[in-house]
C-alpha cells in the first residue's frame, strides 16, 4: 500500500466532497425546481461553462484511454486530436441555436425540443432513450477509470474489501449529486482542472526529459506506427478510418445528453461561442496526453515487473498510471490519481443528472404523471440520478471492465442516430417525424450489428465492388439512417401522412435575450 | 433583441473560413508523413498540434466579427 499518495488522495477527494455539498448554497436557487437541481438555474457563465464542459468532453477516462491507444497502436490513437479541433467551429455554428429555442421554449433536454418540433411524443421518447442507453455505459466507463488508479495505490484486496474505496467515492458522489444538483458538477471541475493541468504539464515537462526529450522518444517508436498505413490497391487503409472516427465523434459528442446539459445550463448564446474559442486549451492538453503513449513505450514500462500484475488486469489502460508510479514522487502521485478521480466524478454526476432529466421530462411527466409540478419533477430527477448511479456501479463491480467499454463504443453509434432529428431539426422541419423514426430504427440496428460483427472494433471494413473501404461504424449508419429518412420523408409526403405541429417559430433559433 | 446582425455574405464567409482548419483535419494523405520533422518532432505530429491553434484563433476572430 502506497500510503503517502493515498493520504494526498483522501486529502483531496475530501475537499471537492465538501465542495460538492457546499455547491448547494452557490448562487442559491430553488433546488426543489428541475430548472435549478438540472441545470443550475440556466446562469452560468463563460467561466463556470468553460470549466463545466471541459469536465464534460475531457473526462479522466479520456486521460487515461487515449494515451492507452497511442500506446498499444500508434498514430491512429491521435484521431483525438483532428476530432477535439474539428468539434468547435461545428458546435460554434450549429448548437447556440438549440440553446436559443430551449431557452425561449423552456426545454430542459434535446428530447423536449424534439417534442416541441415535430408535435410526436413518440420521437422525442426514442432520442431519450437512445440518450439513456448511451449514457450508462458512459458513466461505469468513468468507474474503470477510478478503479485503475485506486489499484495503482496498491488497494488490489479481491472482494468487498477491494471494492470498498469505489463504493464509498461513489456513494459520497451520489449524495451530493442528490442534493446540489448541476452546482455540484460546476463547482468540483474548476479543482479537477486544476489538478489536471497541473499533472498533464508536470508529466509532459519531467518524463520526456528523462528520456533524452522528444526527438529521441518518436526516435524510438517503431517507424510502422508513427504513421497511418497508406492505402493499398485494394483498400483505403488507415486514412477513412481515421478521418470518419475523427468527424463521426464530431457530430455524436453534443447530441450526449451530458453536453446538451452543459450547453443549456449556459446563460447566453455567446457564452457558448466564447466557450467554443476558449476549450481548445483542453486539446492542446489532450493532445500532450496522446503524446504520453509514446513517452510509456519508450519508458518500457509495460516490461517492468513491477506492473505486470496491473497490466494483465487493466491492460494498456494502466500506461500512464504506470508513468506516474514510476516517474513521480509518492505524495505527487496521489495529486496526479486525484486528478484522474476527480476527473472521473465530475463527468458522472453530469451524466447521471442529464440522465435523469430525460426520463424525468420524457419518460415520466409525458407518460406516466402528466400533471407532475416542477416540484415532484426535481423529485423525480434526484431519484432517478441515484438509480442511475446504482446501476452503472453494479454494472462494474458484477461485470468485466471489457463490457463497459464495449457498450460505450456501442453507445457513440447509437448517440448518433438521433443528429437527424436533433440537428437537421435546428434548421429545417422537412423530415418527416416517421422518417426520421424510421432512419433512427435502421441506424440502431446496422450500428450494432457493424460493431459487433468486428468483435466490438469501432471501424468497420465497407466492401465496394472490390474495393475495401474501412470507417467508423457509426458514420456508415449515420448516412444509411439519412437515406432512409430522406427517401420515406418524400414516400409520406406523397401519401399525405400527417405531420405534427411544429411550436417553434423560425425566430426562436436566434433569440438571443442578452 | 438580437445583437447587432452582420451581413448574410459576411456570415457566409466567415463560415467558410471557420470550417478551413475541419477541412484540412478530414483531408488525411495531407499531413501523414514523417518530414519536414521539427526538433525530431515529425509532421504528423506537430502539424496537427499547429492546426489546433490555428482552429482556435479562428473561432475566436469569428466571435469577435459577431458572427
Amino acid at each position: 500500500m502506497n500510503w503517502i499518495a493515498l493520504s494526498v488522495f483522501a486529502a483531496l477527494f475530501l475537499l471537492v466532497t465538501v465542495l460538492g455539498f457546499v455547491a448547494a448554497r452557490w448562487r442559491a436557487g430553488d433546488l426543489n425546481h428541475i430548472n435549478e437541481w438540472g441545470l443550475g438555474g440556466r446562469r452560468f457563465g463563460t467561466i463556470v461553462t468553460w470549466f463545466l464542459l471541459g469536465g464534460d468532453l475531457y473526462t479522466a477516462y479520456t486521460f487515461v484511454a487515449v494515451p492507452a491507444l497511442v500506446f498499444g497502436a500508434g498514430a491512429i490513437g491521435f484521431f483525438a486530436v483532428p476530432y477535439t479541433l474539428m468539434l468547435y467551429p461545428f458546435v460554434y455554428v450549429v448548437y447556440p441555436r438549440l440553446w436559443s429555442v430551449a431557452h425561449k421554449h423552456g426545454y430542459v433536454t434535446a428530447s423536449d425540443f424534439v417534442r416541441g418540433r415535430y408535435g410526436s411524443h413518440v420521437l422525442a421518447l426514442l432520442v431519450a432513450i437512445t440518450g439513456i442507453l448511451a449514457t450508462m455505459p458512459y458513466i461505469a466507463l468513468q468507474l474503470v477509470g477510478i478503479q485503475v488508479v485506486i489499484a495503482g495505490m496498491g488497494f488490489t484486496g479481491t472482494g468487498l474489501m477491494g471494492d470498498l474505496p469505489l463504493i464509498v467515492a461513489f456513494a459520497v458522489l451520489a449524495a451530493y449529486t442528490y442534493s446540489s444538483g448541476l452546482r455540484a458538477p460546476a463547482l468540483i471541475s474548476v479543482v479537477k482542472d486544476l489538478l489536471i493541468y497541473i499533472t498533464v504539464i508536470a508529466a509532459i515537462t519531467v518524463i520526456p526529459a528523462q528520456l533524452g526529450g522528444y526527438g529521441h522518444i518518436f526516435a524510438g517508436i517503431e517507424p510502422g506506427k508513427l504513421l497511418l498505413p497508406p492505402p493499398t490497391a485494394d483498400n483505403t487503409g488507415a486514412y477513412g478510418a481515421y478521418a470518419t472516427l475523427a468527424l463521426g465523434s464530431v457530430l455524436a459528442l453534443f447530441l450526449y445528453p451530458h453536453c446538451v446539459t452543459a450547453l443549456l445550463s449556459s446563460s447566453s448564446r455567446g457564452v457558448i461561442k466564447r466557450n467554443m474559442a476558449l476549450l481548445p486549451a483542453y486539446s492542446l492538453a489532450l493532445a500532450l496526453l496522446a503524446f504520453l503513449g509514446y513517452v510509456a513505450v519508450v519508458a518500457h514500462v509495460h516490461d517492468d515487473p513491477a506492473y505486470t500484475d496491473y497490466f494483465r488486469q487493466y491492460g494498456n489502460n494502466f500506461a500512464v498510471p504506470a508513468l506516474m508510479l514510476k516517474y513521480f514522487p509518492s505524495w505527487f502521485v496521489g495529486v496526479m490519481f486525484a486528478a484522474i478521480a476527480i476527473g472521473a466524478l465530475v463527468p458522472a454526476a453530469i451524466m447521471s443528472i442529464a440522465a435523469a432529466n430525460l426520463y424525468t421530462r420524457n419518460v415520466y411527466k409525458e407518460y406516466l404523471r402528466p400533471d407532475a409540478s416542477p416540484k415532484d419533477e426535481a423529485q423525480m430527477a434526484k431519484l432517478v440520478s441515484l438509480i442511475v448511479k446504482l446501476g452503472a456501479l453494479a454494472f462494474i463491480l458484477f461485470t468485466k471492465p471489457q463490457y463497459a467499454i464495449n457498450l460505450q463504443l456501442l453507445g457513440g453509434a447509437w448517440i448518433i442516430q438521433t443528429f437527424p432529428t436533433v440537428v437537421v431539426g435546428l434548421y429545417t422541419r422537412w423530415l418527416h417525424r416517421w422518417a426520421l423514426a424510421a432512419g433512427w430504427a435502421a441506424g440502431m440496428l446496422v450500428s450494432s450489428w457493424m460493431v459487433i460483427s468486428q468483435q466490438f472494433k469501432p471501424t468497420y471494413p465497407l466492401h465496394l465492388g472490390g474495393l475495401t473501404v474501412p470507417g467508423y461504424a457509426a458514420f456508415y449508419s449515420l448516412i444509411l439512417n439519412f437515406a432512409i429518412a430522406i427517401t420515406l420523408t418524400l414516400v409520406l409526403r406523397a401519401l399525405k401522412v400527417k405531420e405534427g405541429v411544429d411550436t417553434t417559430a423560425p425566430e426562436d433559433y436566434e433569440h438571443d435575450p442578452a | 433583441m438580437a445583437a447587432a446582425k452582420i451581413s448574410r455574405t459576411k456570415r457566409v464567409v466567415w463560415y467558410v473560413i471557420l470550417f478551413i482548419p475541419f477541412f484540412v483535419a478530414i483531408a488525411v494523405p495531407l499531413y501523414n508523413r514523417i518530414e519536414p520533422s521539427v526538433f525530431g518532432i515529425p509532421f504528423f505530429y506537430w502539424f496537427q498540434f499547429v492546426l489546433i491553434i490555428v482552429a482556435a484563433v479562428v473561432t475566436a476572430l469569428a466571435y469577435r466579427a459577431k458572427v
